[in-house]
């Protein structure tokens, strides 16, 4: 059972806790079992379906991205982090 | 509960957010403001990465995020505002801005550098982006 940290954005969309628990031994894992257990997280961070490219998501902080992205593993003592990114531009 | 009365910072906050921006130049910058949401007031700027490192985009660099996301929740205070600046256009959120909006609850604050003279007062304004619209919000400085 991993733990997943949830930012103030995201926590009205899991009835306000601070972390929760999913289970899955990849992010990917993780993140489906999170969204069957939270509905309403699902609806906020997904788009038709797959992970909004706006969300960041994080493993004990590092940006999956930076490392397999959803098929980086996750153990039972890590944190996972959901994160809305904050971007945009002139252009 | 969010301010219905727009969003207010202190004067010297403001000065270091465009001190920020200036400093940035050529590139877009971008940082968090942390207080109270409940009464619209910033308290403290956090200046980020642009991890674009573009003049015409910004994206708050991911390590930068989720550090002072949760410094600023650790604290006991509120994410009020995100801050980025418009190097060459107005201070009014782009296409790009209003699409990638995802904190409907915090004001989005936006400096524009196309005039380097302009005081505070009107290089920066503040607004509200949800579903992809924007609304524009009385900004107080001081």
């Amino acid at each position: 059972m991993s733990t997943v940290r949830i930012p103030p954005v995201l926590r009205e969309t899991v009835g306000g806790a601070r972390t929760v628990d999913a289970v899955g031994a990849t992010v990917a894992a993780v993140l489906d079992d999170l969204f069957a257990r939270h509905p309403a997280l699902r609806d906020r961070v997904t788009d038709e379906g797959q992970l909004s490219r706006f969300v960041n998501v994080y493993v004990n902080d590092r940006d999956v991205r930076y490392r397999e992205g959803l098929d980086t593993p996750v153990g039972p003592d890590d944190t996972v982090i959901l994160l809305p990114a904050m971007a945009g531009g002139s252009r | 509960m969010v301010s219905d009365h727009g969003l207010a910072i202190p004067s010297a906050v403001a000065a270091e957010l465009l001190a920020h921006a200036r400093a940035e130049l050529p590139y877009e910058a971008c940082g968090l403001l942390a207080g109270s949401i409940a009464d619209g007031r910033a308290t403290a700027f956090h200046p980020t990465r642009n991890a674009e490192a573009s003049p015409l985009r910004y994206s708050v660099h991911p390590e930068d995020l989720v550090r002072i996301t949760f410094a600023i929740d650790d604290a006991g205070e509120d994410l009020v505002a995100i801050f980025h600046s418009h190097t060459r256009s107005a201070a009014v959120p782009s296409a790009t801005d209003r699409r990638a909006a995802m904190y409907p609850d915090a004001f989005y604050l936006l400096a524009s550098l196309a005039n380097a003279d302009a005081p505070p007062e009107s290089a920066l304004r503040a607004w509200r982006i949800h579903r992809g619209h924007a609304f524009e919000v009385p900004l107080t400085i001081g």
